[in-house]
């Protein structure tokens, strides 16, 4: 074995052992987002049920805390009131304000949330160095087989739940089933799917595997929030079905579900999040014919991977017509934007495993 | 949760022809029963046909339709699977085969759906552009009656003239590229029109990207050749070894070119677990275009066809292909060739079939045929081992069984020539009287026993390279189509189109009172940003009044909206 060799070999373990340690970190940041939960359920929040009764009542059309305008000062003059907007959800909507978090306003419950928080910021950066000693360990990208990519797949995912973090944007309620998912993920890469480092078949050596593969990973992570997003919508709406008719709910859908965003936002995050990187699906899969075509000779070929892309693009294109054709908005576009998510996951682990076709990995 | 017809009912009359044409999604009509006659329910079936829940269901269907022919075994995939499954299912493959379920994407049912899916997507492009068209060539309509009732609206009283407000307004919103013009008591404008624009010129890059393929698949040529290093490929038919076209393909459309292979590579990985996964495949080519052009020489690799003019030639598989010599029994060669032989495994085990078909006369002199099966090993083991241990010639040996009589190639009968048909064949035979093997390495010869003759194999070599020439007009369209479908998807879904309307009328009191309001058509936090923006510009402009002591409402229009 020459010295390259063993620098690699070298490499490998190193970025075996940050993987673990990035467990056991998540693992860490999994027990302060459960304790976060526990103690945030202490406070009673019952913000639903009291909207949606004074909208019954009657007159409360307008959303309490409409955000106020920022002004810049005029020269110096005193100012004495600046315009203020005032918000009106659009008619047929129910307004709910949107739940405090997972913390529920209880303050202990929130440095849990915040420990949580940076445990997760912690275990990204080590599993992000685990997958740069990966790549250096093969010197390329590191997605050339199932391990690669589930490794690569949480980074990434990860990755765009703490940049909305940084953002500002309403998500810290994701962090539970993010990072419960996460170690799924981890979980299965380390113990089913592990490869050891390798190099890539002639097959995949193309700058085409830098874009096509990168697209492609990052697509399925944001997908992914868009599917949790999804999920906690339908039972967030179904519970604000259930106040508005009267029922009452039981005390643990109360505890959880009042504390996530209100139904209409958790829609809208969810909506956004899948509507904003669908065209970049699209050049994915753009990008994988092109390919193709350079490396079998045929820009489309049905190959199994390629139909399910396709199957989930269009999944995913008849969910944002559904969104643009009264009568199947809400939990009807809700239920195919599941189905498209469904349809994302079967062609990553069912067709990798079950079917075979052109797309081969290494050691799966 | 949807939205009741009552809400629906009371919002278009509040907002009346403001809210109106903000897209151009065709209304969802209730489904009225057809008027009598046949032109009545062509223009039901029509009117069905282009409306957005038939399109969604359409696009359902298409995905659905998809599925099994990714699970299915595909004759246009692999033929050989679709057998094996034919004869592994007796009673589901003729089902199947009624279904078209062995060719789903050019089944009946199929093609039925997505030619339907684009009847619809033309029905509903062609009155949107003209919709569209039409709005452009409008204006943005004027001010609904009640301001405060739209989703971002913000009000304030102001010293300032109504017109002078107005005029800022205008001013204003046409700086921030609205279109704008006053109607009435107010300003009304509008931006975003490129949302629209990018939603059309989406659907229509699919028509596009589909015409492209559709006529790509119709004149497209596909055939393959395989090359032992040393051969010379010219670009007609007669010269491939197995060739497909479409429907409306004619030779004349082969680009005329030739090639020849000088020499083919392979590098494998040496050491560690993965040993012996191929890193690198490169045939290295001389070509010329057209007749007689000049002679360049070039690479190809797996990724990076060769382009020559309409054609590009592929590298798709490789393989070896020993120098057989082959003398009869007066000694006289009577066949010396390179065999190409077809690789069983990764390690490129290899399997072929010498045929010597005349010349070849026997230690009688009486005429014969030879027919030699032969397996090929790039790395032999040692022992009894029978496959290969590494793709590379580290220690080649080729294993040999000759036969002869008749090879049966005169029969009529098509023959592979990686097969030996033994029907008519006599093994030879060894001095303990079993069937004659030989194991040859570069340079060593195998006698044939009784002075029939021998089989020589040579010291070099070859190697062969497969190649896949293919012909496929229409991409530079399809590209189009591509990148004109994600452009326009990007501005459909990242563009809002919105409203803004500025409403300046003086109260009874003398103070003039400024409402403005936003509408969009889509959910996004960005419209009362944007309105709080336009505001505090405005507010600079036509600067707030004190409030009169007593609270009553100015006649102007309700300012109980404003937060104080
Ligand atoms: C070939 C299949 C089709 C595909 C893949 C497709 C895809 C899409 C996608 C992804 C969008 C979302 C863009 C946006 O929300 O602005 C969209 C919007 C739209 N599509 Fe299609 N479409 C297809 C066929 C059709 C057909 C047949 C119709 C006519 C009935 C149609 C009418 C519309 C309309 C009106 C919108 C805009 C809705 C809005 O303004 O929000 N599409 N389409």
């Amino acid at each position: 074995m020459n010295l390259a060799a063993a620098t690699n070999e070298h490499l490998a373990s190193i970025s075996n052992t940050l993987i673990y340690s990035s467990m056991a970190v998540y693992t860490l940041a999994f027990f302060a987002y459960i304790a976060e939960w526990l103690f945030g359920s202490r406070s009673k929040v019952g913000r639903t049920a009291a909207a949606l009764t004074a909208t019954a009542a009657g007159g409360g059309e307008r959303r309490a805390g409409a955000p106020a305008v920022t002004v810049k000062s005029a020269g110096g003059t005193a100012v004495l009131e600046r315009p203020k907007v005032v918000v009106r959800s659009a008619s047929g909507a129910r307004d709910v304000p949107d739940g405090p978090g997972a913390h529920g306003g209880d303050e202990q419950g929130d440095l849990y949330g915040r420990i949580a928080i940076s445990l997760t910021v912690l275990a990204f950066l080590v599993e992000l160095s685990g997958v740069v000693a990966r790549a250096a360990s093969v010197e390329r990208a590191p997605w050339g087989n199932m391990y690669e990519f589930n490794i690569t797949f949480s980074t990434v995912a990860v990755g765009v739940y703490l940049t909305l973090l940084a953002l500002r944007k309403n998500v810290r309620w994701l962090g539970l089933f993010l990072i419960t998912t996460v170690l799924l993920d981890l979980g299965l890469a380390v113990t089913v799917l592990y490869t050891a480092s390798d190099q890539l078949v002639p097959a995949l050596h193309s700058y085409w595997l830098y874009i096509h593969v990168s697209t492609a990973i990052f697509c399925g992570a944001v997908f992914y929030v868009g599917a949790v997003a999804t999920i906690l919508y339908l039972f967030k709406d179904s519970y604000e079905n259930k106040l508005e008719s009267g029922g009452t709910p039981g005390r643990f859908a109360r505890s959880v579900l009042e504390r996530l965003p209100a139904s209409a936002s958790l829609d809208k995050f969810a909506y956004r999040v899948n509507a904003a990187v669908f065209p970049l699906w699209t050049f994915t899969i753009i990008a994988g014919a092109i390919w193709a075509g350079d490396a079998w000779g045929r820009y489309w070929n049905w190959d199994p991977k390629e139909t399910w892309s396709f199957i989930t693009w269009i999944a995913y294109a008849c969910y944002l017509h559904a969104r643009a054709t009264a009568g199947w908005k809400g939990r009807k576009a809700a239920y195919l934007a599941l189905i498209a998510f469904g349809c994302w996951l079967f062609n990553y682990y069912g067709v990798n495993i079950f079917v075979t076709g052109k797309h081969s990995y290494a050691g799966v | 949760m949807s939205t009741t017809e009552t809400d629906k009912g009371r919002e278009q009359e509040e907002l009346g022809a403001a809210g109106s044409r903000l897209s151009t999604a065709p209304q969802e009509e209730a489904v009225s029963l057809p008027g009598l006659g046949v032109i009545g329910w062509a223009r039901w079936f029509w009117r069905q046909l282009t409306s957005m829940r038939v399109a969604l269901l359409l696009l359902l269907l298409l995905s659905l339709g998809a599925i099994p022919g990714s699970l299915i075994p595909q004759t246009g995939a692999d033929a050989t699977k679709v057998d094996a499954f034919r004869a592994a299912h007796k009673t589901l493959a003729p089902v199947y085969d009624k279904l078209g379920l062995f060719h789903v994407y050019s089944s009946v049912w199929f093609s039925a759906i997505y030619i339907l899916l684009f009847v619809s997507l033309i029905g509903c492009i062609v009155p949107r552009t003209w919709q569209f068209v039409g709005q452009l060539r409008g204006r943005p309509p004027g001010a609904p009656r009640r301001l405060d009732r739209l989703p971002a609206y913000t009000t304030w009283r102001t010293e300032a003239d109504p017109e002078q407000v107005r005029e800022a307004a205008l001013a204003l919103v046409r700086r921030r590229r609205f279109r704008a013009h006053v109607a009435g008591d107010a300003v009304a404008a509008e931006k975003g029109y490129v949302r629209e624009l990018g939603n059309l010129v989406f659907h229509i890059a699919l028509i596009v990207l589909l015409v492209a393929f559709a006529s790509g698949q119709m004149y497209k040529s596909d055939g393959t050749k395989l090359m032992v290093e040393g051969d010379g490929f010219s670009n007609a038919l007669p010269m491939y070894d197995d060739f497909k076209s479409g429907s409306l393909f004619t030779t004349d459309d082969l680009s005329p070119f030739s090639f020849s292979l000088k020499d083919f590579k392979g590098t494998y990985e040496l050491t560690g677990p993965n040993r012996g996964t191929p890193r690198t495949f490169q045939a290295k080519v001389a070509y010329s275009e057209g007749a007689d052009g000049k002679e360049r020489s070039t690479t190809v690799k797996v990724n990076e066809p060769l382009k020559i003019g309409e054609a590009k030639v592929y590298l798709v598989s490789h393989g070896y292909a020993p120098v057989i010599t082959v003398r009869d029994g007066k000694g006289e060669v009577v066949y010396q060739d390179a065999v190409p032989l077809l690789p069983l495994d990764g390690n490129v085990t290899s399997q072929g079939v010498i045929k010597v078909m005349d010349g070849y006369r026997d230690a009688q002199g009486k005429k014969d045929q030879l027919g030699v099966r032969a397996f090929f090993l790039p790395t032999y083991g040692g022992g009894a081992s029978v496959l290969s241990q590494f793709p590379a010639l580290l220690n080649p040996v080729l294993n040999l069984e000759p036969y002869h009589g008749d090879l049966g190639v005169n029969s009529g009968i098509p023959q592979s020539v990686y097969q030996l048909d033994k029907t008519h064949m006599k093994g030879f035979k060894d001095a303990q009287g079993r069937q004659l093997r030989g194991n040859l390495k570069p340079g060593q010869t195998l006698k044939l026993p009784d002075g029939a003759g021998s089989i020589t194999l040579e010291k070099d070599v070859k190697e062969w390279a497969g190649f896949e020439i293919v012909q496929e007009p229409g991409g530079g369209w399809a590209l189009v189509g591509a990148l004109g479908a994600i452009f326009g998807l990007a501005a459909s879904l990242f563009i809002q189109r919105r409203r803004v309307w500025v409403r300046a009328v003086r109260g009874a009191d003398g103070v003039t009172v400024v409402e403005m309001a936003g509408l969009g058509r889509s959910e996004s936090a960005k419209l009362p940003e944007e309105l709080g923006d336009l505001a505090a510009n405005l507010y600079d402009r036509a600067p707030g009044a004190p409030d009169p002591d007593d609270s009553t409402p100015s006649p102007a229009g309700p300012a109980e909206g404003a937060e104080k």
